[in-house]
């Protein structure tokens, strides 16, 4: 081999990359590695802390803590698929029942827009889908000190046996009527849209979850 | 490489005559957006310096293998895979606070603090050097992190690592845990850090 041909070989890129190559593999290769080691366990904590929310969900803080061990609710994830404007949408939500197997309730995951990004939230609702039970905030990027006060238990329980008959609206002057929310003061913008997921969710699951049951 | 700085020099520079924050103005992108409190600020230092030390030590121990025009390459490589485990890690073991980090750990791969220590201290000098360098400056880190998010945490909601710590008459300044709260604080405390060392120069030159 003569020195032209070795010069070429050593000012080719893909040799002078050598070490970006290996590298790359080495560092892939740790990273597949703990993914398979650390995946399972993300995955986990986010369903637990979904499950973990569904009785207190449907039965409220006070009633879900007291729970025995026999008196657990019995939890069934579901996929619900919903036909909205020609596309199709897909809702998990969680079946709860009594160990006797009475229903206890629903409680479906949402998401809509909110003020700075997307708002997740956990809905509780009766078995037919009368009255909200609880709602909890999954994730939200709203603005603290305003609009991230969609999270705390003081605004949120005002959602609680609130009827779904007539869709919520959001008022700054006092809720006085069944389907009024009182606003969060300088987050109008959050606390409509938080009622408007639960209008939706509301709306797209009554057909299919109340189908069979009376 | 006779004036190089020492181990213990490249320590101690890190922490306040060199401070990341205070003195070189490097990564400010989580210095501004998560120090609304202690506790996700020091959760941020503690990443930061995990990727910091590890990208420093792999950089020092393949430095005479670098290639002037691939090194930035390599660098960010480096970073990248560090900053994923440590994205990864929260996941897994503190599932709360990396959804309030959110994006913040994953963006540590452009926080320019430790490309910048890379190219600076690791590519050019041994692995004792580099790892030292690393704890220093993150100690600095931490140090401007932490003295930021007190000064938020506690004048706008009256509590330090979510305990109370000034009295429930105060009125909380939502303003300072707002991003004008950052920029107020940064600016306020980096006039104080310089206001400081120029006194001390000033003291130093008359003695």
């Amino acid at each position: 081999m003569n020195s032209t041909t070795l010069d070429r070989i050593r000012n080719n890129y893909v040799v002078q990359a050598w070490l970006v190559l290996i590298l790359a593999i080495c560092f892939g290769g740790s990273l597949a590695a703990m993914q398979v080691a650390l995946g399972p366990i993300i995955e986990a904590n986010k369903i637990n802390e979904t499950l973990q929310k569904v009785p207190e969900m449907i039965l409220g803080p006070k009633k879900a803590a007291a729970l025995t061990e026999t008196e657990q609710l019995k939890i069934e994830p579901q996929t619900i698929e919903v036909e909205k404007n020609n596309r199709k949408c897909f809702y998990s939500v969680f079946k709860a029942n009594y160990p006797d197997g009475k229903p206890a309730g629903w409680v479906a995951k949402a998401v809509g827009q909110g003020y700075a990004d997307k708002i997740e939230v956990l809905v509780g609702l009766d078995h037919k889908l009368k009255t909200i039970t609880g709602l909890f905030v999954l994730d939200q990027k709203e603005t603290p000190g305003l609009g991230n006060k969609i999270i705390f238990d003081d605004w949120r329980s005002q959602f609680v046996k609130k009827k779904t008959k007539t869709p919520l609206v959001v008022t700054k002057e006092g809720a006085k009527k069944g389907n009024e929310i009182d606003s969060i003061t300088g987050a109008t913008i959050s606390s409509r849209a938080v009622c408007s997921i639960i209008n939706t969710v509301v709306k797209d699951l009554r057909t299919p979850l109340t189908k069979g049951a009376n | 490489m006779a004036d190089a700085p020492t181990p213990y020099e490249r320590f101690i520079q890190g922490i306040l005559p060199e401070n990341p924050v205070y003195r070189q103005l490097l990564g400010l992108c989580p210095v501004l957006a998560v120090t609304n409190g202690m506790n996700a600020a020091m959760t941020m230092a503690g990443a930061v310096a995990f990727v910091l030390f590890c990208a420093n030590i792999i950089t020092s121990l393949i430095r005479d293998l670098l290639k002037p025009h691939l090194r930035i390459v390599i660098f960010t490589l480096t970073i990248a895979t560090f900053v994923t485990i440590a994205d990864r890690f929260l996941a897994a073991y503190m599932y709360q606070m990396s959804k309030t980090l959110g994006p913040y750990i994953p963006l540590i791969i452009v926080n320019c603090l430790i490309i910048c220590r890379c190219e600076v201290c690791a590519s050019k000098q041994s692995v004792i050097h580099a790892g030292m360098d690393a704890i220093g400056q993150s100690i600095g880190f931490a140090i401007a992190l932490g003295s930021i998010a007190a000064v938020r945490e506690i004048l706008g909601t009256g509590m330090l690592f979510g305990i109370r710590v000034l009295p429930e008459m105060w009125p909380d300044w939502v303003v300072m845990v707002l991003p004008p709260g950052a920029f107020l604080t940064l600016g306020l405390l980096l006039g104080a850090v310089n206001w400081y060392g120029m006194r001390k120069e000033t003291a130093g030159a008359t003695a």
